[in-house]
């Protein structure tokens, strides 16, 4: 006599080869993310003595929290012996008004060319999104001068206008983009309503923008963060970010290279994205989705 | 209070052309009801004479000022969408109030307002939702009050009620009457419902292809329709058309058909009709059961259909090999499958050229 299952309730899940080859896919990828992150927060707390012994994937034998202590505020770069203090110091200086005013700006623009059609708004999107695609690199001379010329050269300020203005095409796209999955209408209405220019923007468009203000901030934060040769550039000697001073450490080890202390400068730099993908991986996820699907 | 004025308007979308040289006169104070099938470009229209959408040519009056480059805020109107756009995170309340708060109007009155049109609307147990905990109907009254409580010179209205249950557009059919009449603010009102044109409108416009085909009192549209489109288009069970041709007769005409002919002698014709193929619109309700008068052409059938309808009932028979629609009363014993004669009431039909479709 044999139990017929009647069928009432969830569908019973069974293990397909499609469900495990997927999870066998996934796990193979996170070690490939896993494992160099392993190496590093575990060198990071290992004395010398022990690195030299060459057990890289080991758990350290002798746990120590010094070469955080070094990196942090007396790894040397060149003369100086400050640690990646300072530059910390400097990324938050230079990230917080760049991820405002590059946010601020974008929806803003965005915006405009979404319901505003402007006359040329689709050869100027097109400029700029061209400007996006050119390297970096192509830039950096020709805006060292004009920035010396006009002062900025060597500042905080100089640096934010730079961030602001390598992050415009990307946000306006990403604005121009949420902004056009948006109904018409509901601008429409608030133009028969009376509102004007700003006041629709204020009180009809940006409440519903949470999402998309969300991915571009992590965007934003991200990428200002990790930013490297802009910085080197145009914040000049005070105003270097941590990444630019974390290079010289590692750089300029004289003698054997202290790989804890690297590893540990590394991990304090990396701290901040990484912070951000953990908090807001959800939202991220969710931000994107609500940009590409209507509504 | 204004009068709209749209004059030799052309509107463009893209490459498409919506409207070319169209002009619409609403007099001050005036409850114009637009009507016509779907994609005839009333939205459109309503667009434009807000101001949301650019005229490639002509004019646009409101007020006795020339609005046709004017932003929408400053044309005085009101408007409910065909889709509602409700500000998605702003509360009923807040949704309602939104277009005094931009305009500075003191709190005590934007509360007093705000009050007025939830009374009206049955909105109150609603006020603190958003839209998206809304029902469509429920939405669809947000929607009308947020254009009442800014209580415009000129208000436009697309579909307003087609969400609703039949009982409350009824009720919001008499409010918005009455609102009229004791506001007097101009009103051009899209609706699909003839119940609803033919009850409020002062005129209506029957819109085709982005053409008006006949702009008049409900009363001419249903009893005198300019051509055979508004004949069609007006009346539910539509108009029963008869094709034939016009000869004379005696002093007068006659039009035979594939099952005879009948006298339009009691016709009265907009001018001296020159013969020929035309088509005799005759409504159900014009068709009287029982063995015609002297006077009259009659002829026989059997019912096919018998749709009751409460207070009155459809039957269906065919006449000159075509179905034919007779309304009687709902206390009629006609059967389904019973012969029945009938007879048409010639002074009230309708007759149109059949090449041109005007009427005759
Ligand atoms: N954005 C657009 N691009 C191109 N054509 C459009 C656009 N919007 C509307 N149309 C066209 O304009 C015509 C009129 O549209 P409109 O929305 O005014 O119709 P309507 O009379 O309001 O119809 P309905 O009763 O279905 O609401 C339609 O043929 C439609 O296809
Ligand atoms: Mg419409």
């Amino acid at each position: 006599m044999s139990a017929v299952a009647v069928p009432q309730g969830p569908r019973p899940r069974s293990l397909s080869i499609g469900r495990l080859s997927v999870y066998g896919f996934l796990i193979v990828v996170a070690l490939c993310f896993l494992v160099p992150l392993w190496v590093m927060i575990a060198t990071s707390f290992k004395t010398m003595d022990e690195i030299r012994l060459g057990h890289v994937l080991a758990w350290p034998a002798s746990f120590t929290i010094e070469p955080w202590l070094k990196a942090w505020s007396s790894a040397c770069t060149g003369l100086a012996c400050d640690g990646v203090k300072i530059g910390f110091w400097n990324s938050v200086r230079i990230l917080i008004p760049s991820v405002i005013a590059s946010i601020a700006i974008g929806s803003l623009t965005g915006y405009a060319m979404t319901f505003y059609r402007v006359r040329g708004a689709r050869t100027l999107f097109v400029i700029l999104l061209l400007g996006a695609f050119i390297p970096y690199q192509v830039f950096l001379y020709p805006l060292v001068r004009m920035f010396s010329s006009i002062g900025l050269y060597d500042s905080l300020t100089g640096i934010v206008v730079v961030h602001v203005v390598f992050g415009l095409p990307l946000m306006t796209l990403l604005f121009r983009n949420y902004y056009g999955a948006l109904p018409i209408e509901l601008f429409n209405a608030a133009r028969v309503d009376g509102a004007g220019f700003l006041a629709i923007l204020r009180h009809v468009i940006l409440p519903m923008s949470s999402p998309i203000l969300i991915v571009a901030t992590i965007l934003q934060v991200t990428g200002i963060w990790n930013d490297f040769i802009l910085g080197l550039t145009f914040a000049g000697r005070s105003n270097r970010p941590m990444t630019v001073l974390l290079n010289n450490i590692v750089n300029s080890t004289q003698g054997e290279a202290a790989y804890n202390v690297d590893m540990a400068a590394t991990i304090i730099t990396a701290l901040v994205p990484l912070a951000v993908y953990f908090f807001s991986g959800r939202w991220f996820v969710r931000g994107i989705a609500a940009g590409a699907v209507k509504g | 209070m204004s009068a709209v004025s749209v004059r030799d308007v052309g509107v463009r979308i893209g490459a498409v052309s919506i409207f070319e040289n169209f002009s619409l006169e609403i007099k001050e104070g005036e409850f114009v009801v637009l009507l016509g099938p779907s994609g005839c470009g009333k939205s459109t229209l309503l667009n434009a004479i807000a101001g949301l959408l650019d005229v490639a040519e002509g004019q646009i009056w409101i007020g006795g000022k020339n609005v046709t480059w004017a932003e929408p805020r400053d044309r005085g109107v009101g408007m409910v969408f065909q889709s509602y756009s409700l500000y998605p995170r702003m509360s009923v309340e807040e949704n309602l109030s939104f277009g005094l708060r931009i305009a500075k109007t003191p709190k005590a009155e934007i509360a007093a307002r705000v009050a007025k049109a939830a009374r009206m609307l049955q909105l109150e147990p609603l006020l603190r939702r958003k839209p998206a905990e809304l029902s469509g109907g429920q939405r669809q009254r947000v929607a009308i009050g947020r254009a009442l409580v800014r209580n415009c010179p000129v208000f436009l209205f697309d579909e307003p009620l087609s969400n609703l249950d039949a009982q409350l557009r009824n009720e919001l059919r008499v409010e918005i009457k009455k609102l009229h009449q004791e506001l007097g603010n101009t009103m051009i009102y899209v609706t699909h419902d003839q119940v609803e044109a033919l009850t409020l409108a002062d005129r209506i416009a029957v819109m085709k292809g982005g053409v008006v085909q006949q702009y008049a009192s409900p009363y001419d549209i249903h009893r005198h329709p300019a051509n055979l489109f508004v004949a069609g288009f007006i009346g539910s069970p539509a108009m029963n058309m008869i094709e034939g041709s016009l000869v004379p007769n005696g002093p007068g005409w006659r039009l035979d058909h594939a099952g005879g002919s009948i006298d339009m002698s009691r016709y009265a014709f907009a001018a001296p009709p020159a013969g020929g193929p035309a088509i005799v619109g005759v409504r159900p309700e014009n068709i009287a059961i029982g063995v015609a008068p002297a006077e009259r052409s009659g002829a026989q059938g059997r019912v096919t259909i018998v749709e009751p309808m409460g207070g009155e009932t459809i039957l269906w028979t065919s006449f000159a090999g075509k179905p034919m629609t007779i309304r009687v009363d709902g206390e009629s014993p006609v059967r389904l499958g019973d012969e029945i004669s009938f007879h048409f009431d010639v002074a009230r039909a309708s007759a149109f050229d059949a090449q041109t479709g005007r009427r005759l």
